[in-house]
């Protein structure tokens, strides 16, 4: 009799082990589906068109073209992980890139243009982030201000577009360096540098784990006594500035600044984010879910464009896989409150 | 009168009647109406007939927010909804027949019921986030709306659809009369049946007003659905009006600006109690501006400028903070009574 209630016990230790993997990284869940998704879409992509998808040149073109997308994610993915949303970053983008374009253009040096653009976006992020924690101002309609106040900026600045001839400008995108035949450009290298950093400051820094304690649950991060006010403003300045610095490789990369660039961009890097594995309810998600969640985007663009197909499919994809997604995740929030 | 300086629409009519003044004192044509061959004219009449669309939308919006929603996808339905209609009467051998263009509506007026339905089903049958379930259309719509049109601006030379947007029924624009028409029947929907009253109460909260017996789920459903109808509707006479199709013009960020009108009109974004007449100024305001701004001679790409202020201005003006303060001045000087502060921890909240 004791032996047949302790063999069931026995049993079943390595699914429970299992189990309670799933159960304690149920945060991760959407993560790992997101890299299944690439894995899945990069080996379709090799097996039914031309068969040389998977080269070092695609996989870095890919790097190089989505670089301004994938720095404006890891901004979103701070303020998504407060719980907030920041509408305003595509809209930030054109606004610094024209005005950095200006500024080259009437004779500015380099490194003050790059300092005010960096700064302009820091501002418009700090003034959507003091709406939001100092006024109460739902961060969509905060952002909402800050997308309407940059893009009018931006036509501000200049109605029609301002070629860059700048050198030290154009050399972020045109110095190529190479390794076989890989290669990488300077902003690239930017965007993986937002990356690393990004990740480096929520897994390992305070503040990094105060983003997560804020949404996860703000009013328990407050009466834990941390600096709630400070983390939330500091996540929208974060995503500002990442407007500034993305508007900066934008220009490199298009040699120009055009005041209609990144019309719905915030819209793509939200999907990039939340495909990545972020929940949009906050306190859940990992800025490397949102890199492989720009790579999902871009291998969708660059395979729409290998096929010959029209653009509009690209809609269509990616909100069918933002459904995906969030139907999954829906049902793993499902899951994890049915078990508290 | 007290009870007039309280009252919440107080401050978005003030709004919206001190920039008819200022209008009028920067130009005097500004409320001049004219009389011609039996209609009437004149740049409160364009603000009239322009602003249907979004007033189309912002009403059924006004619905989505009031069951702590958001519909971001309605600008993707004008699209289709627009590219719907313009596709059946380019393929008709009739495109000037009345006839084609009512089954034209009513097709394209049952697509974006469908698309109302389907935002409904994510947010009220899966519960996901409305903002998340609308923006999965708010993408994927502009795409579909693109392969109906094949890619290109369909255009049509049809009377009775140009006569939707520009047309005169008797003395005003027949756009005008559609968004009375809208204005109509959601105030008396929701304001002669309790249908209002429930919508509120899941609104302010869901939880609650399930376990009262209120059936949630279907009240929220309803909510994008009329929002969809509204939107499709508001397609139509945007394409009417430009006798196109643009899947990628129409309906533009006119979310934002919905959501905007919502919100001037002191409908909260947390859902709960809502103002249709507050919408319906909200919308004015918004078109007022637009046709200030116009007449400033300022760009119409720079407008999102002052935009962006008037929305800093209207939401730090709600804002607990700025209430509690002006409360603390106000109350230094006269004393204030305890209805106050009832009031404002109902803002709060």
């Amino acid at each position: 009799m004791s032996a047949t209630m302790t063999h069931p016990v026995a049993v079943e230790r390595p699914t429970s082990k299992y189990q309670s993997f799933l159960s304690r990284r149920a945060g991760m869940m959407p993560t790992f589906a997101a890299v299944a998704i690439l894995a899945v879409l990069l080996a379709c992509a090799e097996a039914f068109l031309r068969g040389d998808f998977l080269s070092p040149g695609n996989i870095s073109a890919l790097l190089l073209d989505n670089a301004y997308l994938l720095i404006l994610a890891v901004g979103m993915t701070f303020v998504i992980l407060t719980a907030g949303i920041d509408l305003s970053v595509g809209s930030v983008m054109a606004f610094t890139g024209i005005l950095g374009a200006q500024l080259l253009a009437s004779g500015v040096p380099a490194w003050l243009a790059v300092v005010v653009m960096l700064a302009g976006g820091a501002v418009i992020g700090l003034l959507i982030g003091v709406l939001v924690q100092y006024f109460s101002v739902q961060p969509f309609i905060a952002s909402l201000a800050g997308l309407f106040l940059a893009r009018g900026l931006a036509y501000v600045v200049s109605l029609s577009s301002i070629k860059v001839e700048d050198p030290a400008i154009l050399w972020l995108q045109t110095n190529r360096i190479r390794l076989g035949d890989w290669y990488i450009t300077p902003t690239g290298i930017i965007a993986l540098l937002a990356v690393a950093v990004a990740a480096f400051a929520l897994h390992l820094t305070r503040f990094g784990r105060t983003i997560y304690a804020i949404g996860g649950n703000e009013q328990s991060a407050r009466l834990m006594g941390l600096e709630v006010a400070r983390t939330k403003v500091s996540a929208y300045v974060i995503s500002g500035f990442c407007g500034g610095l993305s508007g900066l490789v934008l220009t490199a990369y298009s040699g120009a600044g055009y005041p209609r660039n990144g019309i719905g961009t915030e819209l793509d890097a939200i999907a990039a984010v939340v495909i990545g594995g972020t929940l949009l309810i906050g306190g859940r998600g990992y800025v490397l879910g949102s890199l492989v969640g720009v790579f999902v985007y871009g291998t969708i663009k660059t395979i729409i464009s290998f096929m010959g197909a029209e653009q509009s499919w690209m809609q269509i994809i990616i909100g069918s896989l933002l459904l995906l997604v969030i139907v999954v995740q829906r049902a793993i929030v499902a899951r994890s409150e049915r078990r508290r | 009168m007290k009870n007039f300086w309280r009252h919440r629409l107080f401050w978005p009519a003030a709004a919206l009647v001190a920039l008819v003044t200022i209008n009028a004192i920067a130009r005097p044509t500004f409320l001049k109406i004219t009389m011609q061959d039996g209609e009437l004219y004149g740049a409160l009449i364009d603000i009239l007939r322009n602003s249907a669309t979004l007033m189309l939308v912002a009403l059924g919006m006004t619905i989505v927010i009031a069951t702590r929603g958001i519909d971001l996808s309605v600008g993707a339905v004008m699209a289709v909804s627009g590219a719907v209609a313009l596709t059946i009467i380019d393929g008709s051998p009739d495109p000037g027949g009345v006839g084609t263009v009512l089954v034209a509506v009513a097709f394209a007026l049952l697509v974006s019921l469908v698309l109302g339905a389907w935002n409904g089903f994510l947010v009220s049958a899966l519960g996901i986030q409305p903002i998340v379930a609308t923006l999965v259309l708010m993408l994927a719509g502009r795409g579909v709306a693109l392969l109906i049109t094949g890619g290109f601006i369909t255009t049509v030379n049809s009377d009775p659809l140009s006569f939707i947007a520009s047309g005169y029924l008797t003395v005003l624009p027949f756009a005008f009369f559609i968004s009375v028409a809208a204005i109509a029947t959601l105030a008396v929907v929701e304001r002669r049946t309790a249908l209002g009253v429930l919508t509120e109460a899941v609104g302010i909260n869901p939880e609650a007003s399930r376990l009262a017996g209120v059936r949630s789920r279907g009240i929220i459903w309803g909510a994008y659905m009329v929002s969809g109808v509204l939107a499709g509707l508001a397609g139509v006479i945007y394409a009417s009006n430009i006798k196109a199709a643009d899947a990628n013009a129409a309906g533009f960020l006119i979310e934002l600006y919905a959501i905007l009108a919502v919100v001037l009109g002191g409908t909260s974004l947390a859902g709960g109690k809502f103002s249709i007449a507050g919408t319906v100024i909200g919308v004015l305001i918004i078109q007022t501006l637009d046709s200030t701004i116009l007449f400033l001679g300022v760009p119409s790409a720079q407008s999102p400028v002052f935009f962006a202020f008037v929305v800093v201005a209207v939401v730090v003006l709600q804002s607990p903070r700025t209430r509690n303060a002006l409360r603390a001045l106000g109350g230094s000087m006269s004393r204030g009574g305890p209805t106050v502060s009832r009031t404002e921890a109902e803002v709060a909240r």
